[in-house]
């Protein structure tokens, strides 16, 4: 199998005028978590929408197994790579089984019926997101932290090797984060999926984290395993937040404490 | 499943009603024997193939048309208040016939109605791209907004065009509500065929317009191309509306209500929805034809007046469940 690695090739990233990513060269490493971590406004959310090919450089290419993403067919792309935005729009009364069927779109032809392996993907999706018993359930009756877990099903089920989330646990109180930030890690150890999130909480990343890419207002600070980027220099130079970093007295990771 | 027996009986229903009651009341062995052996000197045989069946043929197509047009016009803007009556589609297709028949000097009811196609595509195009409906970020009240100017503005100029006309006030009333009682005139066969190709491309893309339902980037991430899929679901409304239009003049309403019955028959699937809406716009409007037979025999209340008087209501039933501020 070849290495599935996103990279991002002298990448040049704006709306217009405005550059947020410049000339920004980094890969994301197959097979491992990489969190996005920066201030507001710094373009974590721009970077990663140009992974999934959501918007086009102004310059630079982003590449998939060293072909420019631009260039590949836009339903082989979907099997390969799902994004779960912010905000997905929710076409109202749908249940959550409905929902999840969707994700597997991309395999699907205009007039192939419903194969045994779309089902199995649905089921096991559902079950890795512990919804198998809601799908019946209508999506706008469910709390916060089941709707974000059934919107997850959605991209599992699309059964890509690279899986990109944008805040996928804003809204969420702390001990629904946490569930959602295990399933990812569970996906990634158990399937290999490839899993790119950005998040604000520095903790959470450094704790869930195998790989971290920090942007700051000039571009990127630092990228590398936790105990690298998470410093207080990195810190002061992305967030210019003076903070004192102590190991997590339960993980051992960097924790980031606030001066 | 019960549901659709119950849209099976309510369209078969409608279908009876509307070959046996009318001026003169016919009975089903009226019916019977006029089709397995017509006599040119029974007016009960006479009246039901020179007018009923044609009438009934008419409804069935410009009914599923506008039916089915409402279905996609609504999965594809994520608005329950868009219609083609309400959106301004119908009226444009309306205005293209009466300018092309006054410029050519033809009549109104031959081959000039296929101008109907560029009046619903213009219109369509209209009322879209500014209104900001097919990213649906607009909101429901924006688009149904433009919608309203643009119907407005074109049933103005419809009627202007049509007052040049020599027998303008017949020819206005069709084209400002349409009827269902000329349909022996119109080109009813052909039209038929366009509304059928509209139908089959809205059954082909319908999965993917499930897709970009759930907003553009996520869309995009599953592997579709929202330009495309707004582009190909723009076709299907023109060709059906346009169909529909040619056939029976603008019918509003139709497309408003069809769409959430649909719904409660058939689910979130939108195959299966648009299959409900064949069955649901060609019961409700001939239903409505037939009601405004029997309403003031023997004048008749057009059936573009009868959906408007039921379609009404709803639509204010419908905009006060919108939150305000909704992103539809």
């Amino acid at each position: 199998m070849t290495e599935m690695t996103l990279r991002a090739e002298a990448l040049t990233l704006g709306y217009g005028e405005r550059r947020v990513i410049d000339d920004l060269s980094l890969a994301l490493p197959a097979a491992r978590m990489t969190t996005i971590l920066g201030p507001n406004g710094c373009g974590k959310s721009t970077l990663l929408r140009a992974f999934a090919r959501l918007i086009r450089p102004q310059a630079g290419v982003v590449t998939l197994c060293g072909e420019d993403i631009h260039g590949q067919d836009t339903r082989a792309l979907a099997r390969r790579i799902a994004i779960l935005p912010q905000a997905p729009l929710a076409p109202e009364g749908i249940s959550v089984g409905d929902l999840v069927k969707r994700g597997r779109a991309p395999w699907r032809g205009l007039l192939s019926p419903w194969s045994r392996a779309d089902a199995e993907a649905c089921a096991g999706a559902l079950q890795a997101v512990g919804m198998t018993e809601h799908q019946e359930r209508r999506l706008d009756e469910l709390s916060g932290g089941q709707r974000q877990r059934a919107w997850l099903a959605l991209v599992l089920a699309q059964g890509t090797p690279l899986l990109l989330l944008d805040e996928p646990t804003t809204w969420l109180d702390l001990t629904h984060q946490l569930e959602v930030l295990s399933l990812l890690r569970q996906r990634n150890r158990d399937a290999g999926t490839t899993v790119v999130s950005v998040l604000h909480d520095i903790n959470l990343a450094a704790r869930f984290s195998d790989h971290l890419i920090l942007l700051g207002p000039g571009g990127l600070v630092a990228e590398g395993t936790p105990e690298v980027v998470v410093t207080t220099e990195n810190l002061q130079r992305a967030f210019r937040l003076a903070a004192r970093i102590q190991p997590d007295p339960v993980t051992d990771r960097p924790m980031v404490i606030p001066l | 499943m019960k549901r659709w027996i119950l849209l099976a009986l309510l369209f078969a229903v409608a279908v009876a009603l509307s070959l046996l009651l009318g001026v003169r009341h016919l009975t089903p062995s009226d019916v019977w024997q006029a089709v397995t052996a017509p006599d040119p000197r029974n007016p009960a045989h006479v009246t039901l193939l020179t007018i009923r069946l044609p009438r009934l043929a008419g409804g069935l197509i410009a009914g599923a048309a506008l039916g089915l047009a409402g279905t996609v016009m609504q999965s594809l803007t994520r608005n329950p208040l868009a219609d083609p009556g309400i959106l301004g589609v119908n009226a444009g297709a309306a205005l293209a016939v009466v300018l092309g028949a006054l410029l050519l000097g033809r009549a109104d009811n031959g081959i000039v109605t296929v101008l109907a196609f560029p009046g619903a595509a213009l219109a369509s195009v209209a009322v879209f791209l500014p209104g900001g409906g097919l990213s649906g970020d607009a909101g429901p009240v924006r688009l149904t907004l433009a919608g309203a100017a643009l119907n407005a503005l074109l049933i103005s100029a419809v009627s202007a065009i049509v007052q040049f006309r020599g027998e303008a006030l017949d020819i206005l009333r069709f084209w400002i509500a349409g009827s269902l009682a000329s349909a022996a005139e119109r080109p009813v066969a052909a039209m038929s065929l366009v509304a059928l190709c509209g139908a089959v491309l809205a059954l082909a893309i319908a999965p993917r317009l499930e897709v970009l339902s759930l907003g553009g980037s996520l869309a995009r991430g599953l592997g579709t191309r929202p330009g495309i899929v707004q582009a190909q679901a723009l076709l299907a409304v023109t060709a059906l509306t346009g169909a529909a239009v040619a056939i029976a003049g603008p019918i509003g309403f139709l497309g408003l209500m069809v769409p959430p019955l649909a719904r409660r028959v058939a689910g979130h699937s939108l195959r299966l929805e648009l299959a409900a809406s064949v069955a649901l716009g060609a019961a409700i409007l001939l239903l409505a034809d037939t009601a405004g037979r029997l309403i003031f025999p023997p004048a008749e209340v057009r059936a573009g007046i009868m959906t408007a008087l039921l379609g009404g209501p709803i639509f204010i039933l419908i905009a006060r469940r919108l939150k305000p501020g909704a992103q539809g």
